[in-house]
């Protein structure tokens, strides 16, 4: 790796130290900040998303190679971690560091908006299900029962495969609509009781119409469960995509995905384990983080956990 | 309570008619042919266009549908396009294995992470407690095929401990048919059904860590302490009994865990079970193959909670009461 690759990456690491220190100091005012903070692994799973953030919106500056060019494919295929390769490279010679970086684009990309079109679907239908109840309630609860029957593995596969290459905007698009239907059941109990309570009557008797009272009075009152699940399912979205990505199946090669990095190592499991090992170490990572974040969240938003 | 068991079997047996529906019209809809799988492009195109007919796949899909459904109500699944053998035989072959690989992953699923968690909770934010908190949450956020990779490499490729891949000695033990075939089973059995069951393990123990937790907090719990009752029936007792009812729900939860699991976990060990008989299923569009799988898959989700909520209400009186109002 060149010198400045190396200075980029200490840039990266310190901003990302420095991210988790800004946000602990600007949410100190207040007590569920102090709760996040609070939680042993919370500070360290903001560090390791931020420090993943930062390199894949710098990865060109923190690498030294491009992710898909096969650099020499003869002397310099499965070479072990060395200083100019800090990861080693894969069989085709490619720099495995440069490959992580770029695949963290994806599998962020993918994981978060994935997660955004499955929340965003499951809070409309699981609010309109609650707010409106009787037949609506009914009609969309059974399709919930239906969608949560589903073998979610089969489904995509099915989608996928049958649908040939897809581009990653379908991709998140597919994932996302197969994802949405436990947040929506989530919101449903949330909105049930919140549209009890007496601002929502209030409301009402103000001549609100459904619109209004749905999302100023009672989605922010129900945000919080809807937030830690969103955190929560990113991970479980990221896994996904790394699953369907292994199966051969997910983001076009010569992209770099975690999962395909993953399924490529597999017949050089034996003489070239880095290649195996570091893709899936860097999920491991991003997931453990998004989950101690969501815990974290759950301990600071949730109150019904204050007794913990 | 029968009323409410009646109504609960048939909304299971409606949702896995909808899921079947469902499939069927999405690889109905699907564009790209059956019968085009890799070792069929070199079929003529009038050998192509006969097995079209002969198969009735130039139907219309809701004529094709009507017949799949007499079909199934027969118990017939009809023949696979790719294996070329009823569709019935290849799944009676593969059911048994994956059976074998999820009930061995489930079993260290439940002992293990239920131990983990009643012990976590008995001991919390202790020494033990916080190093258990991060394995658990490590092997949680773990991509279950690669654990089963790094496994492989060092309890296969580097210990030689087990074999790496198959279910049995393919000379030796083509079947079970001795002690020794059993334990090859076993050897071959271990790192696979190992992998799936400490992933599930650490999801379970994080959820039984919290029920505990939880009900530590309940005034019933302040109540046995009051009354002088000691450390261990309190947790035992009073604790563990009550959060043993969030562990049922876990229980049918854990069905579709296993699925996804062992599509990925077969993969990796080449373990000739449902998943990866599934999987390539789709990828050759083998339709009747598909649909069959996928038909006992949505059966085994549904049957997971609906065995939860029964084994819940026979339980807790206090959901027998609701049940039955």
């Amino acid at each position: 790796m060149t010198l400045h690759a190396w200075f980029a990456l200490l840039v990266a690491l310190a901003l990302a130290g420095w991210t988790v220190g800004t946000l602990r100091r600007r949410t100190a005012r207040y007590e569920p900040g102090r709760r996040f903070f609070r939680h042993p692994t919370a500070a360290w799973g903001i560090g390791v998303l931020a420090f993943f953030v930062i390199v894949a919106v710098a990865a060109p500056l923190v690498t030294s190679y491009s992710p898909i060019v096969h650099n020499d494919i003869i002397n310099l295929k499965n070479q072990p971690p060395s200083w100019s390769f800090i990861l080693g490279t894969d069989v085709y010679s490619r720099d495995l560091w440069s490959r992580v970086a770029f695949g963290a684009r994806i599998s962020l990309k993918v994981g978060g908006l994935g997660m955004l079109v499955a929340v965003t679907l499951g809070t409309l239908v699981g609010a309109v299900a609650g707010y409106y109840r009787r037949w609506v309630d009914a009609v969309l609860m059974r399709g919930v029962d239906v969608g949560l029957a589903l073998p979610r593995i089969f489904v995509l596969l099915i989608a996928i495969a049958l649908f040939d290459r897809l581009g990653e905007t379908v991709l998140i698009l597919v994932i996302g609509l197969t994802s949405w239907f436990g947040t929506s059941r989530l919101v449903r109990a949330e909105v049930l009781s919140v549209r009890e309570r007496d601002f929502v009557a209030a409301a009402r008797a103000m001549g609100a119409g459904p619109g209004r009272v749905i999302f100023r009075h009672v989605l922010p009152n129900a945000a919080a469960p809807i937030i830690v699940a969103a955190a929560l399912g990113i991970g479980n979205v990221l896994l996904l995509e790394a699953s369907l990505s292994f199966l051969g199946i997910g983001v076009a090669p010569p992209k770099p995905s975690w999962g395909s990095m993953i399924a490529d190592g597999v017949p050089y499991l034996a003489t070239a384990p880095w290649t195996t090992l570091f893709p899936g170490l860097a999920i491991a990572l991003v997931v453990m983080a998004l989950n101690a974040v969501g815990d974290a969240l759950r301990e600071a938003l949730d109150p019904r956990q204050e007794a913990m | 309570m029968t009323a409410w068991l009646v109504r609960r079997v048939a909304a299971s047996i409606a949702i896995i008619f909808a899921v079947v529906t469902l499939t069927f019209f999405l690889m109905a809809v699907a564009p790209g042919e059956p019968l085009l799988g890799p070792d069929e492009r070199q079929v003529p195109p009038e050998v192509r266009a006969e097995l079209i007919r002969q198969w009735g796949l130039d139907q219309p899909a809701p004529v094709r549908y009507v017949k799949y459904l007499r079909q199934l109500a027969r118990g017939n699944f009809g023949l696979s396009f790719s294996l070329h053998r009823p569709v019935a035989d290849a799944l009676a072959e593969a059911i048994p294995n994956t059976l074998l690989l999820a009930g061995a992953a489930l079993l260290i699923d439940f002992l293990v992470g239920l131990g983990l968690g009643v012990y976590q909770a008995w001991r919390v934010h202790r020494l033990p407690d916080v190093v258990l908190s991060n394995v658990t949450l490590f092997l949680y956020s773990v991509p279950t095929f690669w654990l089963g990779l790094i496994l492989l490499l060092v309890f296969g490729e580097w210990l030689g401990w087990f074999p790496v891949a198959g279910m049995s000695d393919p000379i030796l033990c083509p079947t079970v048919s001795s002690f020794y075939c059993v334990m090859d089973r076993l050897w071959h059995l271990a790192l696979p059904a190992a992998t799936l069951g400490f992933v599930g393990a650490a999801g379970t123990a994080r959820f039984q860590r919290a029920a505990m937790l939880e009900i530590s907090a309940q005034d019933y719990i302040r109540t046995a302490r009051a009354k002088g009752a000691s450390e261990q029936r309190v947790v035992l007792r009073h604790q563990l009994r009550n959060a043993l009812l969030s562990f049922i729900t876990l229980f049918g939860l854990a069905f579709p865990f296993l699925l996804t699991g062992s599509v990925l976990i077969e993969t990796t060990f080449a373990w000739p079970g449902m998943g990866r008989l599934a999987t390539d299923a789709i990828l050759r569009r083998d339709v009747p193959l598909v649909n069959a799988a996928v038909l006992l898959a949505s059966t085994l989700v549904v049957m997971g909670s609906l065995l939860a909520d029964v084994l819940l209400a026979a339980v807790d009186p206090r959901l027998r009461v609701r049940g039955t109002a």
